[in-house]
């Protein structure tokens, strides 16, 4: 199935309460698929239409207040709407998971594949100093895993979830294993594993209040003090990545979602070709692999970047960096995907150099 | 065995729905698979294309700039993939709308009369089924079973009535190439 299907496969599966959407492409059928599995008559999920992407971040931002597993999907020019509803969703220390299926930008631009919201997804993309955790799927496989790793992170650290997905991903289909069916929460464990949560306030407690609202600014303060710690605690444990050759490589090419794979297949054959070259795929994109790219530069005579944009991921790269280790860039914009000779040929370039 | 495979056409052909049945097919019979599809605003009336990987090992990309076999439907995608089929692979094509012929030595190519053959059949609609057939005459690369199976799977229930239609155009289409 495609990568989108196995998404709305996956949010069933996972028990997911509430999914609010507007159609885009390249994404439409998470929104579609979820309509054709009518969940409302099996798990008593919520699917939904809104009437835009606001009111739909909107939605996820209540539900998610109720300690319910809500989520979101849309495609880069609607992501950008969301981002209001995103910042406050992190404000306000909510699990939800948003999955953005890039198209090439920026404006409404194209409706072909692009990894040009790495910024945004990975350096906040609302106001405020927050972070989304970023999981970068490569296959459909990972597009169905990550609906369940992103809700279990969300709920572990009270955190939303960003899943960067490309056209590519969502679009492709191949073999994917769904993950078994697993009821949803009840409201009894939700108040359990939630006691932050507004569910209507028994005698027995405390009202909880949730604002992102908080004028006096030295209690604001103390906020944001309280999200950094979470954020050094994921930063300390979620690290993912994954590594192909990189034992004996001289040349790393660094590349994430699609790109990787594409990038895998020039390495098989510039490893006929007698260049050790080998591949770093970041799976959180935030947090970033910085200790692995380090490491792995100590090693290497140069590092190539290789993403469908015009250089985002490449800073966080050489922010890795403590040492003079040349970093190349390779990309292609507005919807362009490389093919496997097109990266092939980038290293050559970068091994003349 | 890894199988390389680009489709292309226009868009209402049936160039993505062949590429899925093969696909479905060849996941049934136990291999991997990628399909990637020219998604978007091609698929409805522009120029189409799917790139159908079928492997016995993990698959790396998706994307690719070389293929083993060509199944092509129209001028403009024989113009554009042509040149693109690695040497010694294979070009399936239908002379019906094709205006120059392929010219290149080192492949082995293929004319395929599907659309002719579709009009002696009951439905008009299993021209990609009739090319389907060909290929796996050419590139014997499942048994006809393993895609009656794959179409089964991806052929909603209410047009299963279909099934014995299309199985008469595969095996119409398996008569077509001079091999």
């Amino acid at each position: 199935m495609k990568g989108n299907e196995a998404v709305a496969h996956a949010a069933v599966r996972y028990g997911v309460d509430g999914y609010f959407g507007y159609p885009i492409t390249p994404q439409s059928e998470i929104l579609e698929t979820l309509e054709e599995l009518m969940p409302w008559e099996t798990t008593g999920m919520v699917v939904l239409q809104a009437e835009s992407e606001i009111a739909a971040i909107n939605m996820v931002y209540g539900g998610a207040a109720t300690g319910k597993a809500c989520m979101t999907s849309s495609s880069s020019p609607g992501v950008s709407l969301k981002q209001e509803g995103i910042s406050y969703i992190a404000a306000g220390q909510l699990p939800a998971l948003i999955i953005n299926c890039m198209r090439g930008g920026p404006g409404l631009g194209t409706i072909q594949p692009s990894q040009a919201d790495y910024f945004q997804a990975t350096k906040g993309g609302g106001h405020g100093d927050y972070h989304l955790i970023v999981l970068a799927p490569a296959s459909v496989q990972e597009m169905a895993d990550f609906v369940g790793l992103g809700f279990d992170l969300a709920f572990k650290y009270r955190n939303p979830v960003m899943m960067l997905a490309d056209g590519v991903v969502g679009q492709m289909m191949e073999k994917v294993v769904l993950p078994p069916f697993r009821p949803r929460r009840t409201d009894e464990e939700i108040a359990a594993q939630c006691p932050w949560a507004v569910t209507g306030r028994p005698e027995s407690r405390k009202p909880n209040i949730l604002t992102t609202l908080e004028l006096d600014p030295v209690v604001m303060e103390q906020n944001n003090i309280r999200l950094q710690q979470t954020y050094s605690l994921i930063s300390a444990n979620e690290v993912r990545f994954e590594e192909h050759c990189t034992e004996d490589c001289d040349y790393l090419i660094v590349a994430f979602g699609c790109v990787a794979r594409i990038c895998q297949k020039a390495m098989e054959e510039a490893r006929a070709e007698g260049l050790k070259v080998g591949i770093l795929r970041p799976i959180t994109l935030w947090p970033f692999p910085t200790e692995e790219v380090k490491r792995l530069s100590k090693q290497v005579k140069s590092i190539l970047v290789v993403e469908l944009n015009a250089g985002q991921m490449i800073e966080d790269v050489r922010l890795s960096l403590d040492e003079q280790v040349p970093v190349h860039h390779y990309g292609r914009m507005g919807g362009i995907v490389m093919d496997p000779s097109d990266v092939l040929d980038a290293i050559r370039n970068i091994i003349e150099k | 065995m890894k199988e390389e495979i680009i489709i292309a056409g226009f868009g209402g052909q049936g160039v993505l729905s062949m590429g899925k049945i093969l696909a479905y097919a060849a996941l049934m019979d136990g291999l991997e698979v990628t399909w990637m599809p020219a998604y978007g605003p091609e698929q409805r009336g522009g120029t189409a294309n799917v790139t159908v990987i079928l492997s016995d090992a993990p698959i790396s990309s998706p994307v690719l700039n070389s293929y083993d076999t060509a199944v092509i439907l129209n001028q403009q995608s024989l113009d554009k993939f042509e040149k693109k089929i690695k040497p010694g692979g294979t070009l399936i094509y239908d002379p019906y709308s094709i205006h120059h012929a392929p010219t290149r030595t080192d492949i082995n190519i293929y004319p395929v009369d599907a659309m002719e053959a579709t009009f002696q059949l009951p439905s008009s609609k299993a021209y990609n089924m009739v090319l389907l057939g060909a290929l796996l005459k050419v590139r014997p690369l499942l048994p006809v079973e393993a895609v009656m199976k794959g179409l089964r799977k991806t052929l909603p229930e209410r047009h299963h009535h279909l099934l014995p239609i299309n199985k008469e155009a595969i095996l119409k289409g398996m008569e077509l190439p001079k091999i």
